[in-house]
């Protein structure tokens, strides 16, 4: 294993000082500086638009690129739940220290104790900034804010708007990231994808970016580059990612030298709807909240699963003492709430089994029979009803519907949900500066791996996005930039930019050239069905070498059997999708090689060789409590290199997670 | 468990905002019930790929019915005949064995045709920029709690801030007039406390720069709030002119 | 100047004029009225309007109030047409909720004009026109005989059917009209929009019917 000294400039001081430490004695650029200095943002997400406003407005120059055609498209604008911060307007005790414990601990020890706390400090600043912006956030009858419980907390300290927090959150920043680009201060570019980072002398210094109506590569150059492409979860190809998300700005990073790290943890959101056939494009995920009432089992006789696998039963025909509530019975203490990991392992240990309750045998149900009876229709639909109808669109279910009556007791349609990809807490290697390992070049939001751990709790991910954006990058930018005061602007005509350009071309046309018969969409699926299986939620060494055999299979077949429609010039959508898949397949092998080294059980990677009796997940500190860097190593074909950020804790004592008792 | 249809694709293909439009036919079959609108076209991209041919271009992200990229108009109505939905929320059970099925792009002179049933819509972005925000700087606020906001009036406003910026509104409209987009955004941020000292600032500027970008002039015919994927209301339009009148009044 | 440079501006100008022509609807139709009673009253109230100098500054401003909610017509109908762009919908369904008039207003208006212009021709050009060039005696009747007017013009079964027609139109275009002036204006909400429908259909109901009643009771005498 090689060695490497990694630095991750956590600052001196107690926990709690550290963030105001920092900030007392970084290095700052004066107001007339900033203004000969550029910043390239790529992504207009809950990071990528909150890091270009401020920094628009900071008074930087900004060049923000953006997939889709406007940055109110970003896939932030999916998140429903909430967002987490620690104001304690509750008055349930709610702190700092208690919001970083539980994100801690709900990551299972495996975040970067600074960071994690840095962001609990600013989470209160994040409420205030987007309150002020105009976020209509749910408020109580006296005018306060209102707040709800979420996952993995004894304090309510989420915010949210309606289910649709993370539109009015990202709607916030896009009209912060809009002013600045009416002031003139960020330009936008929209419908442009990144294809590479251009390094000179060490140091990021522009990009290659493909212009996505034109066709055509444009250069583009600057001080520094931040990255807030988010996560990699499309490469298991069904995912509730939005279609355009794809991780190959992370992975040009990645094979320019900076690191990727923890690639293993990904995580799976218990409640989607199921597959329903092979022409599937995307899962849905329903709310989490759906778990605080409804109640999720499997039958328990093999033979009422057949029957529902055949279709000739129906959930409502199989009576009470038939069902399995299968959380409840492993978990008493927590029962249905368990965290999303947990609850989606239990779901794919009964389908294993042959309990499945759908036509493909891949899904379990969540029941409000009893809820409804309790609590009557009318409440249940007042807390639910906008998920009912949602649900009931796509599969023709009501699941308030009254289907049938056993021995005096009424059961309604079930639900069918099963666990499905849905964020990426792994990602490109940062410090405390959110830099990475190439100077110059930043990555904030999920692209980044720095503050979940091994699990991501509910709503965290746009409390993340936003701290990264508005109030840790805007400072620690600086820090870097203040030494490139002298360093005058950069001609895009410098040979490494050529360099780049011609690299991304020649891949380009290589694509193009290979003319064989499947469609990119074919290969993607098969690569997301090796992923799901083998690099899925349960995963043995077995499985990871046969999933990395397969993934080079699957490299062979894409490089030689692809069929791109079209030329190259102009609008291709394929070829902009061929180009994604090329790095969802590195990406593969990079999450399968990570999870194959961490020989432990944490979080969002489950190794079936290392857990306990009765089935939880084992982690193993003493050989596995650091953070997985990976080097890429010049090329696809060979196997990346592994350093270690051992992880250090001072606050907090590293602890076992119990959801038992 | 959904029964299969077959039907009559009629898409609309463009190469260019310049170039003639027409429309391809395509019988689609087979096709199951619980299939969504953009999975069945990608059903057919995928076949005219196998064929050698280039797949139909559009806009779409999410899939689930919040990004606003999806965009079609189809028999007749800006994201298909279900109300409170967008494309992608569509599934085919809502239509017929047999069916002819047109699919056309956002038609409106502020949305030209990208390619096939991509359109452009950075005007709206241009529109924002023009003032759809309130002016406050990163890390100056005072606490959130800080202004009480009645519970009326912060539903009114996330009522309004519920529009997904996808245009159906325009493409409803016989006028090509954005109104319902302009006003919703205004009337989230007129509507709180914070946005109400730029309010009427914010009324003009965003009406002057949709007026410029050639959107039309609205003569409430209500189609955008009938077609609306989000059910945003007309008396966002209401609030806007009366700011607006306001506004112009006082100069 | 933000009353022809603003969409909103075009739309208050077509507000005010448009309701200023539904107050001097009403005011007509209530002095058709009095013809349904006493032609002498009625008489007395075309002399009073005729050609003094407040009737004929009325005259103007009302004329001035047509021609300005005409032409602002036609400029936001072709405004509207370019917003459109070149290229129109091959199917397209009317959703539900839009009143077929509120898309059809230039049409209506259009049938409106022309009514107008039958109407003036029927009763203005041998009335108020006749005194004003000096020939009183020009329609035939005397210039003040208003209510010998009325008889001449609804005996007539061709006019008496266009005037049907005319009403008609008039009343789509006020059901539309009416509402949509308030909406333009800010005045309304999601209580108030039901409410000024109503009112709006009330109103212009009233309104046609009153010269309805006038056409139709003239026409009957006259059998």
């Amino acid at each position: 294993m090689a060695t490497k000294i990694i630095d991750s400039k956590i600052p001196e001081g107690p926990i709690a000082e550290k963030w105001t430490n920092y900030k007392a004695h970084q290095k700052l650029v004066n107001p007339a500086n900033k203004r000969r200095l550029d910043i390239i943002v790529v992504g207009t997400g809950l990071a990528g638009a909150s890091a270009a406003a401020s920094l628009g407005e900071m008074g930087f120059r900004v060049f923000n690129f953006c997939i889709q055609d406007s940055p109110r498209r970003a896939h932030s604008i999916a998140a429903q739940g909430g967002i987490n911060a620690a104001k304690n307007y509750q008055n349930d005790g709610d702190s700092i220290y208690r919001l970083f414990y539980d994100t801690v601990k709900g990551g299972d020890y495996r975040a970067r104790e600074a960071n994690v706390y840095r962001l609990a400090e600013v989470s209160n600043n994040i409420i205030d900034q987007c309150v002020a912006q105009g976020v209509p956030f749910a408020r109580e009858y006296g005018g306060l804010l209102a707040n709800r419980s979420f996952g993995g907390a004894q304090v309510s300290r989420t915010f949210y708007a309606k289910g649709q927090t993370g539109q009015q959150l990202l709607l916030g920043a896009y009209s912060a990231l809009s002013r600045q680009v009416g002031a003139g201060t960020v330009k936008l570019y929209t419908r442009y994808e990144m294809e590479d980072v251009v390094i000179i002398d060490g140091r990021a210094r522009g990009i290659i970016a493909k212009n996505l109506v034109t066709g055509k590569l444009e250069r583009f150059a600057a001080h520094a580059v931040v990255i807030a492409t988010g996560g990699y979860g499309n490469t298991y190809f069904l995912s509730t990612n939005a279609m355009a998300c794809n991780c190959s700005a992370a992975m040009a990073c990645y094979r320019k030298g900076a690191w990727f790290a923890n690639p293993a943890y990904v995580q799976i959101h218990p409640t989607c709807i199921p597959v329903h056939g092979d022409k599937q494009s995307k899962l849905t995920l329903m709310s989490e909240s759906l778990r605080n009432d409804g109640r999720i089992w499997v039958p328990k006789k093999l033979e009422d699963a057949k029957a529902l696998q055949a279709g000739t039963k129906k959930g409502s025909d199989i009576p009470e003492e038939d069902r399995d509530y299968y959380l409840e019975r492993r978990y008493p203490a927590f029962g249905n709430l368990v965290p999303r990991d947990v609850a989606s392992r239990a779901a794919k240990e009964r389908c294993d089994h042959g309990f499945g309750v759908n036509n493909t045998g891949l899904a379990v149900f969540l029941d409000f029979s009893e809820s409804i009876e309790r609590l009557g229709l009318d409440v249940v639909r007042q807390r639910y009803g906008n998920l009912f109808d949602m649900y009931e669109e796509i599969t023709d279910v009501n699941p308030g519907e009254l289907a049938n009556e056993i021995n005096g007791v009424k059961y309604y349609n079930p639900m069918m949900i099963y666990p499905a990809i849905h964020y990426t807490m792994g990602g490109i290697w940062v410090d405390y500066e959110l830099q990475t390992s190439i100077k110059g070049l930043f990555a904030i939001g999920e692209c980044n791996f720095s503050d979940h751990g091994a699990n991501r709790l509910g709503a965290s991910a746009l409390m993340q996005g936003l701290a990264d954006g508005y109030f840790v990058l805007p400072y620690t930018i600086q820090n870097y930039l203040a030494d490139q005061i002298t360093v005058p602007r950069f001609s895009t005509d410098l040979p490494e930019f050529a360099e780049a350009e011609k690299a991304v071309q020649a891949k380009i046309d290589h694509l193009m050239g290979i003319q064989g018969k499947r469609s990119v969409d074919s290969i993607h699926k098969e690569l997301g069905h090796i992923m799901w299986e083998y690099v899925g939620m349960g995963r043995t060494e077995a499985g990871l070498k046969t999933a990395l055999t397969k993934l080079k299979e699957i490299r062979k077949e894409f490089e030689t059997n692809l069929f791109i429609p079209g030329k190259k010039e102009g609008m291709n959508v394929e070829l902009d999708k061929a180009i994604r898949l090329n790095d969802f397949i590195t990406m593969g092998e990079l999450i399968a090689y990570d999870a194959l080294n961490r020989n432990e059980s944490c979080g969002g990677h489950f190794r079936e060789e290392y857990q306990t009796e009765e089935g939880e997940a084992k982690r193993d500190d003493a050989n596995y409590f650091y953070v997985s860097c990976w080097e890429y190593q010049g090329s696809d074909d060979k196997a990346p290199v592994l350093y270690k950020e051992p992880l250090v804790y001072e606050a907090i004592k590293v602890q076992t997670r119990n959801y038992k008792s | 468990m959904d029964k299969n249809i077959s039907f009559t694709l009629k898409i609309w293909r463009q190469n260019g905002p310049k170039e003639q439009g027409h429309f391809d036919t395509f019988q689609m079959k087979d096709i199951p019930g619980d299939t969504s609108f953009l999975e069945m076209l990608d059903i057919l991209n995928e076949q005219l790929i196998e064929e050698g041919k280039e797949p139909v271009v559009f806009d779409h992200d999410c899939r689930e019915g919040i990004c606003g990229m999806c965009s079609l108009y189809i028999n007749g109505h800006p994201h298909g005949p279900a109300t409170g939905a967008t494309t992608c929320q569509l599934y085919m059970r809502r239509f017929n064995d047999g069916d002819v099925i047109t699919v056309e792009p956002w038609r409106s002179a502020g949305f030209p045709v990208i390619k096939d049933l991509m359109v452009d819509r950075s005007a709206y972005d241009k529109i924002m920029q023009a003032g759809g925000y309130i002016s406050i700087r990163t890390g100056a606020p005072q606490d959130a709690n800080a202004i009480l906001i009645p519970k009326p009036i912060a539903d009114e406003a996330m009522d309004a801030a519920s529009c997904i910026g996808c245009g159906a509104c325009v493409a409803a409209c016989k006028n090509g007039s954005a109104m319902l987009f302009v006003s919703a955004k205004v009337s989230q941020l007129n509507l709180l406390p914070q946005g109400k000292p730029e309010a009427l600032r914010r009324a003009k500027a965003m009406i002057s720069k949709m007026d410029e970008l050639g959107f039309g002039n609205c003569t409430n015919t209500r189609a955008c709030e009938a077609e609306c994927p989000k059910n945003v209301s007309i008396s966002n339009i209401a609030r806007l002119n009366r700011d607006f009148i306001k506004a112009k009044l006082k100069d | 100047m933000w009353l022809s440079n603003s969409s909103i501006g075009r739309k208050v100008v077509m507000s005010v004029t448009g309701i200023a022509l539904v107050l001097f609807l009403t005011f007509h139709m209530l002095m058709n009225l009095v013809a349904l009673f006493s032609a002498e009253g009625y008489n007395m109230v075309c002399e009073f309007l005729g050609t003094n100098w407040y009737a004929l500054l009325g005259t103007l401003a009302l004329a001035a109030l047509f021609v300005i909610h005409i032409i602002y017509a036609f400029w936001l109908t072709m405004m509207n047409r370019a917003a459109r762009g070149s290229e129109r919908y091959a199917v397209s369904v009317k959703p539900k909720t839009v009143e077929w008039a509120s898309q059809n207003m230039l049409a209506l208006g259009v049938i409106v004009i022309l009514g107008l212009a039958l109407h003036l021709f029927n009763f203005w050009y041998n009335m108020m026109f006749a005194e004003l060039i000096g020939n009183p005696l020009m329609g035939g009747l005397s210039a003040t005989d208003g209510y010998g007017y009325i008889v001449e013009t609804f005996s007539n079964p061709v006019f008496f059917i266009l005037y049907i027609v005319w009403l008609c139109a008039l009343w789509f275009h006020l059901t539309h009209g009416f509402w949509s002036a308030m909406q333009t204006l800010g005045w309304n909400n999601t209580i108030w929009i039901n409410r000024w429908k109503c009112i709006s259909n009330i109103y212009s109901t009233v309104i046609v019917l009153g010269f309805m009643l006038v056409a139709v009771v003239f026409f009957v005498k006259n059998l």
